[in-house]
């Protein structure tokens, strides 16, 4: 189930003062079952381009496909319901994690509030029962401690999550987080990394994230796609991109901190690759560089 | 939900837009005034010519400017037509009669004024917010109400109030369209059903709102606290409003509209070329 987006483009406040070309021709290819992170400065188009697949964000140029869904431009007007696929099966397939989900919670108990999803589609009783507790479970919060509580009472990190929850009860098979560790301390973002992980195998095969944070691209990802101005600069693998200085620096891109702390034991003398991407792959270095043996 | 501008500002600088606000809110109430000593179709003319220039000076669109004649269309359609088929004469000779319905020349000259002056009346103040930004506006009118803090009206608080609120607008704008999108994403459903299934479907966006309102609410009380606002008590202005010599220019010919309306209205000179005039 490919995701596959060909010429997107999007102009902010068409014909007034204020336009702003937020996409520019951009093409994406998407393949099911990998992970891809997606960076680029703030306003250079990352979310507008992401709201553009479960139809957030009416084309206005340009052809999305997802799955067996096709959608089209109508130069951003609204198009008649025949010749537009099925919204909310599209939204129940491509989930949704908006930048600081906690904010969208809004029913008097976590378990009303992560069933609204999908209530929405159609699931009732049992099943719908049984959703809810199982992404409740997924997400790491005690089904039975927190089901009846409101979720205003809880602290931000369990929002987050049972904001999370609410998108994973309608079982996508594509997942959009937008910044999903923003505002989170150092462990609130592995916690939340590592779910990511564990639902990418167990739920939703195909993950998008977009985010600010090199080193959690660098350590989560298979391919990364970079954005600037509205356009889409490049995909790359992580090694690809990591490991190209030159390329780094004419797209402003940092480099994770493990990559530049290889790179610079490596210009200090020391035998190791530039490559390294996470804290193991270091290590491993590092020791292999010492000539000692694991 | 991006595209709605408050307050419809125009962001081009002009000569107009860099009017004093107290100026351009004091021309603006003293055109309106004028508009209502208007009796004869020069006058409208004469007020329509100035409104052109002052457009033209403003670089805001012609149309940007007519768009705000959209919200009153109805209005004064509907008001023409009452007052055409509302008037009626013993003495003179109905243009056209079907039944108890006559419509009389004097009628349909009543019915012209009426709708040019509803026109001419939108349109003014729409220039001004057109050229003028909500914060400059409330300055201004706070700075031509100070008098009343002597009556002991909280004028600056008011104003803050106001200043505020203008600028928490687009923020709330934005915030709607991320809630409501977060729960479009989440299949929620807007657009179908009756006026009751709508109204309920708002609560999933309405509740995370009035949050995350009172939310920054206290932030913004708890920023302005530390840094030491106390009211009016004391505080200075960085952009103090001062008037040049455009502003002075400006009321000048803003007055001298002025007097020419009411020199048409009233004929103080006895002139006969105004007294022939319709």
């Amino acid at each position: 189930m490919p995701i596959k987006i060909t010429d997107l483009n999007y102009v902010y406040s068409a014909g007034t003062p204020f336009a702003k070309h937020a996409l520019k021709n951009v093409d994406l290819y998407i393949e099911d079952g990998e992970f891809w992170g997606v960076i680029g400065h703030t306003g250079s188009g990352k979310s507008t381009l992401f709201s553009h697949l479960n139809a957030l964000t009416r084309i206005q140029s340009g052809v999305i496909q997802v799955d067996e869904f096709t959608m089209t431009g109508n130069g951003g007007k609204k198009l008649k319901r025949k010749n537009r696929p099925d919204f909310k099966a599209l939204r129940a397939r491509v989930g949704m994690v908006f930048q600081y989900p906690e904010y969208q919670l809004f029913a008097e108990s976590v378990e009303e509030d992560v069933a609204f999803g999908a209530k929405n589609i159609g699931i009732k009783g049992d099943e719908l029962a049984e959703r809810v507790e199982n992404a409740i479970k997924m997400v790491g919060l005690d089904y039975e401690e927190v089901r009846s509580r409101s979720p205003f009472d809880l602290s931000g990190g369990q929002k987050r999550r049972v904001a999370l929850a609410g998108v994973l009860a309608m079982h996508p098979k594509v997942l959009v987080l937008d910044e999903p560790t923003a505002g989170l301390d150092p462990r609130g973002k592995k916690e939340i990394l590592d779910l990511i992980t564990e639902i990418k195998a167990a739920l939703c095969p195909t993950i998008i994230m977009i985010s600010h944070n090199m080193d959690e691209v660098a350590r989560y990802c298979d391919k990364i796609a970079v954005m600037a101005d509205g356009e889409l600069k490049l995909t790359a693998t992580p090694k690809e991109l990591f490991t190209q200085t030159g390329l780094l620096e004419s797209l402003h891109i940092e480099m994770p901190q493990v990559t530049a702390l290889a790179c610079a034991l490596a210009s200090r003398g020391l035998d190791v690759s530039g490559a390294a991407l996470t804290e193991d792959e270091l290590v491993e270095e590092i020791l292999r560089a010492k000539g000692v043996t694991a | 939900m991006k595209d709605v501008t408050i307050g419809q500002y125009y962001p081009v600088s002009s000569p107009i837009h860099r009017l004093d606000p107290r100026i351009k809110l004091l021309a603006v109430i003293l055109y309106i005034v004028a508009i209502f000593f208007i009796q004869k179709f020069v006058g409208f003319a004469l007020v329509a010519v100035f409104l052109l220039a002052a457009v033209f000076l403003s670089r805001v669109p012609l149309l940007k400017v007519l768009r705000s004649l959209r919200a009153v269309l109805f209005l004064v359609t509907f008001t023409m037509i009452i007052s055409v088929l509302f008037y009626s004469s013993k003495t003179a000779e109905p243009l056209w009669a079907w039944g108890i319905i006559k419509i009389y020349k004097q009628g349909l000259i009543n019915a012209a004024r009426m709708g040019l002056r509803l026109i001419l009346l939108v349109l003014g103040p729409s220039l001004l917010t057109l050229t003028t930004t909500p914060t400059a506006l409330t300055d201004g009118l706070e700075s031509l109400l100070k008098p009343l803090a002597l009556i002991k009206l909280p004028i600056h608080e008011l104003a803050i109030i106001m200043s505020i609120a203008l600028r928490l607008i687009p923020t709330l704008m934005e915030e709607t369209e991320k809630i409501m999108n977060a729960q479009k994403a989440r299949c929620a459903d807007f657009d179908t059903g009756n006026i009751f299934k709508r109204a309920k479907a708002l609560i999933p966006v309405l509740i995370p709102l009035f949050v995350s309102s009172f939310r920054r609410a206290d932030e913004l009380a708890d920023a302005m606290d530390s840094r030491c606002y106390r009211g009016a008590k004391g505080r200075t202005r960085m952009k103090r409003l001062k008037l040049h010599f455009r502003d002075f220019a400006a009321s000048f010919v803003m007055l001298a509209l002025f007097f020419v309306i009411l020199v048409l209205r009233y004929n103080w000179f006895g002139w006969a070329f105004v007294a022939a005039l319709i």
